[in-house]
């Protein structure tokens, strides 16, 4: 019997290493799997390079992982938040690496990197210092930007329900970068706030298969606060 | 004082809202548009109710609806500048990458951003400026790139009372030659083979005014 749920955080996050690229969902606070984040912390793999939208915000989440000083780069399209406190701190120190990518090529990058493609033209970022360095080609008469897949070696993806296939939903704007990056990474690893019986998710409505899953943990918190 | 600094202290410039409420006017029905941070979120409190625009926001959302009732709030719905929103009856969530599919494959209407700069010739750059050490992108490069149309609201000069309205960016671009209208608290601008075209000024403001706190050349739509 395939069961992909696991009962402790320890299990969930068990074997990510040291130096690994770490996938997490989320767009700002919404959809960020935070108490895997808080099992990451547990665990204590470091020297980390987690790719997000945001970089972080408050002391929680992402932001409590760079406190604990586990992240040795940021890859994110947006690290200028409301309240990037932590993050601000220690770029200024120079504790940390940030690499700023278009928000569109990096999911493009990502959903790539789950779907087999290696590479692909682009005409986000032609003519801007994001584009420097790299293959420009024109196709049709317009000019593209050549970028490559982006893979994750782990992904922590917050779903709405998950059953022991692995079988998604997500709830409302939460989905976000969620099941692209659960594409993405070798090991996925998910946080459900409901776990439902194999064949009670309308199978109309699953928007990530359980094919890309690994691990599912239960984590019934409630609503999430925009901080 | 001289005659269009008088001018510039007694015209009524718009706020926010009001340059929101302006752009609003300007969409017509069944456009698809997407809202940037910062006044452009204010957009779509702004849509008449009896006119079908359908907003479109970077994080999954199509069909967002304006700001909720206190007690009307979905803690699981926020658009781009991370506040609370809401869905219209139609609405959709989509991932990331068909959100992006949707921005960069020319299925958008037109984008409405911020920005800091706007050129004559259509370059703008709203990410990044001197001396800022945290570069924020988000997705303005994939929407510059990808909409039909890209409008920008803007205040018109900054806090020190320079122009943001200009002969070319000093600041690195998010795109070039993609701008074709500047919504500021002073003016609506197209912008045209031959640059800046006024539109429409504040309540109160002059042409000679205007053209002397912006430093791109203007001229008056026909």
């Amino acid at each position: 019997m395939i069961n992909k749920i696991v009962q402790t955080m320890a299990e969930a996050t068990a074997g990510i290493r040291d130096g690994a690229v770490v996938l997490i969902g989320g767009f700002g606070s919404i959809g960020q799997p935070n108490a895997l984040i808080g099992g990451l912390v547990e665990q204590g793999a470091k020297d980390l390079t987690v790719v997000a939208n945001n970089a972080g915000v408050g002391h929680t989440g992402l932001a409590r992982l760079m406190e604990v000083g586990r992240v040795r780069k940021i890859v994110c399209s947006y690290p200028r938040t409301s309240d990037p406190v932590v993050f601000a701190e220690l770029y200024r120190a120079g504790k940390i690496e940030l690499e700023v990518m278009p928000q569109g090529t990096m999911a493009e990058r990502m959903r790539a990197a789950g779907a087999g493609i290696p590479a692909f033209y682009t005409p986000t970022s032609v003519g801007t210092k994001l584009a420097e360095g790299k293959e420009v080609r024109e196709i049709r008469g317009r000019k593209y930007v050549l970028e490559e897949a982006f893979h994750g070696d782990v992904a922590l993806v917050e779903a709405w329900e998950a059953d022991r296939w692995g079988n998604l939903t997500y709830r409302s704007s939460a989905r976000n970068f969620n099941p692209v990056m659960a594409m993405a990474a070798k090991l996925t690893i998910v946080q459900a706030q409901h776990i439902v019986e194999l064949g009670a998710l309308d199978p109309e409505h699953v928007a990530t298969p359980g094919i890309f899953v690994d691990r599912v943990v239960h984590v019934p918190y409630g609503e999430p606060v925009v901080t | 004082m001289n005659a269009h600094a008088k001018v510039l202290a007694t015209c009524k410039p718009w706020t926010r809202d009001e340059i929101a409420a302006r752009a609003a006017r300007d969409i017509p029905e069944g456009w698809y548009v997407n809202v940037g941070i910062g006044i452009p979120v204010l957009l779509p409190n702004y849509i008449p109710p009896e006119r079908e625009v359908i907003i479109q926001s970077e994080n999954g959302i199509l069909g967002m609806g304006p700001t909720p009732a206190d007690d009307k709030i979905n803690r699981w719905l926020i658009n781009a500048s991370k506040k609370y929103v809401t869905l219209v009856p139609g609405g959709s969530y989509v991932h990331h990458a068909d959100s992006f599919a949707m921005i960069r494959g020319g299925h958008l209407d037109l984008c409405v951003l911020g920005s800091f700069q706007v050129a004559e010739n259509g370059d703008f750059a709203n990410w990044t400026s001197d001396g800022d050490d945290m570069p924020s992108v988000g997705g303005a490069m994939d929407l510059a790139a990808g909409a039909k149309t890209i409008w920008l609201l803007m205040d018109h000069t900054t806090k020190t009372g320079e122009s943001k309205v200009m002969r070319r960016c000093t600041y690195p671009l998010t795109a070039v030659g993609a701008a074709k209208r500047v919504y500021t608290n002073l003016a609506v601008l197209d912008i045209t083979a031959n640059g800046f075209a006024v539109r429409d000024m504040a309540p109160g403001l002059t042409f000679e005014a205007l053209q002397d706190v912006t430093d791109a050349p203007l001229r008056l739509t026909n």
